[in-house]
Parts: C-alpha cells; sequence; structure tokens
C-alpha cells in the first residue's frame, strides 16, 4: 500500500468512526481490508481506495468501516470487570435502587455480544433479589453485522469455550448442530441498537452503569474526551462507568474521575470524592 | 531468573498426539507436567503425587476419564486437583454428566493454547503469558 492510500485511509476512517490509526496499523488496514476487497469484487487496496475517494455513504463504505472496527472479543473477558459486577456494581445497585427497582445498564462497544450477555448471566445469578425489577441491558456498536450475530445469539464451540466457565454454559446454552443458542431468558435481558460513538447517544436515555470496554484506545485525545464527557451526560448521578485496562479519563476529561478504590471504575466527580469508603458503601453506588 | 515450577500438570490420554501438544502447551505455561495413557496409571501417579491439574480424556480403553474421575473424588484426600475433561464430544449432556462427576471444567478436542489457557484461568490456575515462547 502507498503511502498516499494508507493517509487515505487513515483520514477517512478517522472521519467516519473516529479511529485513530498509528502508522505501525499498516498492517492491521491490510489484513482486514482485504477480505473486504474480495467480497464486492474488488483486486487490490488500492483499487479500493480509488473507490472510496469517488464513492459516497453505501454498503462499501460501510464494510469498510465495520472491518477495521471490530474488535475481538468474548464471554467475560478479562474477567475481572465481571468479579466487579458481580461483587460491587449490582450489590450496590440492587441497594441503591431498591426503592425504583429499576436498573439500566449500557454496554456501549458490545460487538457479538459477548459482554452484554455475560452480564445478564450475572444479572441472573443474583434473580432472587431482583424479582419485580425492571431490567435493561442496552448494547450498542457501530458494526451492524456484529449486533445481527449478537441479536442471533448463536456461537461457535471455539467462542464459547474461551471465557465462558461450563456451568453458564450448561445453564444458558442449547446446542443447534456444531453451535450454541444463548437462552431466550437471557436474550430476553439484552436489546442491541447500532450506534457510532461519535454521534449522539442522549435518545439511550440515562443509565445506571456503563461498560465502555477497549473502544476508547480507537481515537485519538480529543475524540477520547468528546466521547467521555458525552457518557458522564448519559450516567445517573450515582452511577459508574467502567473502562478497559488501558483506557483512564485522567488527563482527558474532569466530566468523570477514577473511583479511588476500583481500577478502572469512574463516577460523577461529586460521587468519587464525596466520603471516605464506609459512606459511599452505605450510599450503594 | 525463573525459578522451577510448583505447579504441576497430570495429562490422562490414550492419544500420544494429544499427549505430545497438551504437555507442549502446558510446559510453555510452567507447568512441570506428567503424563499417563491409561486411567489406572494416571490413579497410581496421582497415588504418588496429587497434580494441580488434571486433563482427563473422557473416552479411553479399560478405565474410561468418568471412572477415573469418580475414584479420584471419592479419595479422602484432601489435596484435591483441578480437572479439566476433555472430550470430542460437545453434546450438553456429555458435559452436564462429567460436571456431576466432579469435573471442574471441560475442554473440546483438539484444543490449542488459547483455549486451555482460558480453561486453566477459569479454574484459578491463572497462567504465566510474559514467560510463554
Amino acid at each position: 500500500m502507498t503511502e498516499a492510500d494508507f493517509t487515505f485511509l487513515r483520514d477517512y476512517l478517522r472521519k467516519r468512526s473516529g479511529l485513530s490509526l498509528g502508522g505501525e496499523k499498516r498492517y492491521l488496514v491490510e489484513s482486514r481490508l482485504s477480505p473486504v476487497c474480495r467480497r464486492f469484487g474488488i483486486g487490490t487496496l488500492a483499487d479500493l481506495v480509488g473507490t472510496l475517494r469517488l464513492s459516497r455513504e453505501g454498503p462499501l463504505e460501510r464494510a469498510v468501516v465495520e472491518a477495521m472496527t471490530t474488535n475481538e472479543t468474548f464471554f467475560f473477558r478479562d474477567r475481572a470487570p465481571f468479579d466487579l459486577f458481580r461483587d460491587v456494581l449490582l450489590p450496590r445497585a440492587i441497594a441503591a435502587r431498591a426503592s425504583v427497582r429499576r436498573l439500566r445498564i449500557w454496554s456501549a462497544a458490545a460487538s457479538t455480544g459477548q459482554e452484554p450477555y455475560s452480564l445478564a448471566m450475572l444479572i441472573h445469578e443474583a434473580a432472587a433479589q431482583l424479582a419485580g425489577w425492571q431490567i435493561e441491558i442496552v448494547g450498542t456498536d457501530l458494526s451492524t453485522e456484529v449486533l445481527e450475530k449478537a441479536r442471533l445469539g448463536l456461537y461457535s464451540h471455539f467462542e464459547v469455550q474461551r471465557g465462558l466457565p461450563v456451568q453458564l454454559l450448561v445453564k444458558h446454552f442449547t446446542q443447534v448442530g456444531e453451535q450454541w443458542r444463548i437462552s431466550p431468558k437471557i436474550a430476553g435481558m439484552v436489546s442491541y441498537r447500532p450506534l457510532n460513538l461519535l454521534q449522539s447517544f442522549e435518545h439511550l436515555g440515562q443509565f445506571d452503569i456503563v461498560y465502555c470496554r477497549n473502544v476508547l484506545i480507537y481515537f485519538d485525545a480529543p475524540t477520547k474526551a468528546d466521547v467521555l464527557q458525552r457518557i458522564a451526560k448519559v450516567l445517573a448521578p450515582d452511577g459508574a462507568v467502567l473502562l478497559g485496562a488501558a483506557e483512564t479519563v485522567i488527563g482527558l476529561t474532569d466530566a468523570l474521575a477514577p473511583d479511588g478504590e476500583h481500577r478502572g471504575l469512574y463516577r460523577h466527580p461529586a460521587t468519587s470524592a464525596r466520603a471516605p469508603l464506609p459512606h459511599r458503601l452505605a450510599a450503594g453506588f | 531468573m525463573k525459578t522451577a515450577s510448583t505447579r504441576t500438570a497430570l495429562i490422562v490420554d490414550d492419544s500420544a498426539v494429544i499427549r505430545k501438544v497438551a504437555r507442549r502447551i502446558l510446559e510453555t505455561l510452567d507447568f512441570s507436567v506428567r503424563d499417563a495413557e491409561d486411567g489406572e496409571t494416571a490413579l497410581a501417579m496421582c497415588a504418588e503425587a496429587m497434580p494441580s491439574v488434571i486433563l482427563l480424556d473422557w473416552n479411553m480403553p479399560n478405565m474410561d476419564g468418568y471412572e477415573v474421575l469418580r475414584q479420584l473424588r471419592q479419595s479422602s484426600r484432601g489435596d484435591q486437583p483441578k480437572v479439566l475433561f476433555c472430550t470430542t464430544e460437545n453434546d450438553v449432556g456429555a458435559i452436564a454428566r462429567a460436571l456431576r462427576a466432579g469435573a471442574d471444567e471441560y475442554i473440546m478436542k483438539p484444543f490449542d493454547r488459547e483455549i486451555l489457557t482460558a480453561k486453566l484461568d477459569q479454574v484459578g490456575l491463572a497462567t504465566h503469558p510474559s514467560e510463554a515462547a
């Protein structure tokens, strides 16, 4: 790929998805866009760039953005964020929302559904305490293609073996030939919507817990700051945001502040700094 | 400097190929590895020194994995190993039966390093990827 073509693709992707590609990511562009070329009958990456230069929004343009922004995911990825949800965030939410009995969770880079379904399975484990509650998990992603797979809830044997404890596999999945389908009970807890984080998401409403993991790393600093500030706007005053292990708000925005107690967890500054640990625990979030 | 591993694994499988593949992966994950080609040998090895984890094949001649697991879990020894059940069957009935017999996790064969690493993490035997080849 020529320097000019790479520069064009870098600018093109940044403008459309906020994806920030360093020069070292050239291999990533080549490996992910070559299948797109094959799919659309385009001979080379140079031809693809030529087509993109001339075209406006359409299936090819969407496929290019989706191919570059689709992230690897698996059930209970990195484990710690899900231990935190089960042991801290969910119990606190149950205490804090006991009067309204309503809980809204946003999985902001839902990809093929493993993250929101993992959260749903953990909520299901606490079902005894949540009878009569209205619980909604909203999964969003830029890619309509991955959301389609998420909605189907069908996973290969390889996919269910990565991270999913076997007890939960047996409990929440049924076999469909060589694949595994998530149970309607778990699937019904999650709704999916396509969303570009660069665009407004106020229409999604307010959330108590936001999981936005491993997506900001692809954005440049001003874009990260903008997305974080807008997440803060849809976060309940006592809500919590979990970012990926390599992500932070520090140096980007004051709209969210580290929880101080749990790595990767952020809250509105007033909540984070308000009181020492025992008071915060007593207050729920 | 790398210290001698205190984590031990026992691979029980009648297939020499599977034993070889599993050994190679486990050694890169810093396990000290032994292997057995049948259930009786495996139980004898366990009586001698209980490993941290056993990769146990389901279908073996003479004594199958289910029987090995049953005998292992019936013993009164306090140093019970984690048991990853290895099978080519992926039906939910076989998996549920293995769990009832006392398996901690299962692995569908043929497995690779990534899957095995994930399963070891799940049973609390966190791996050391930085030391891996």
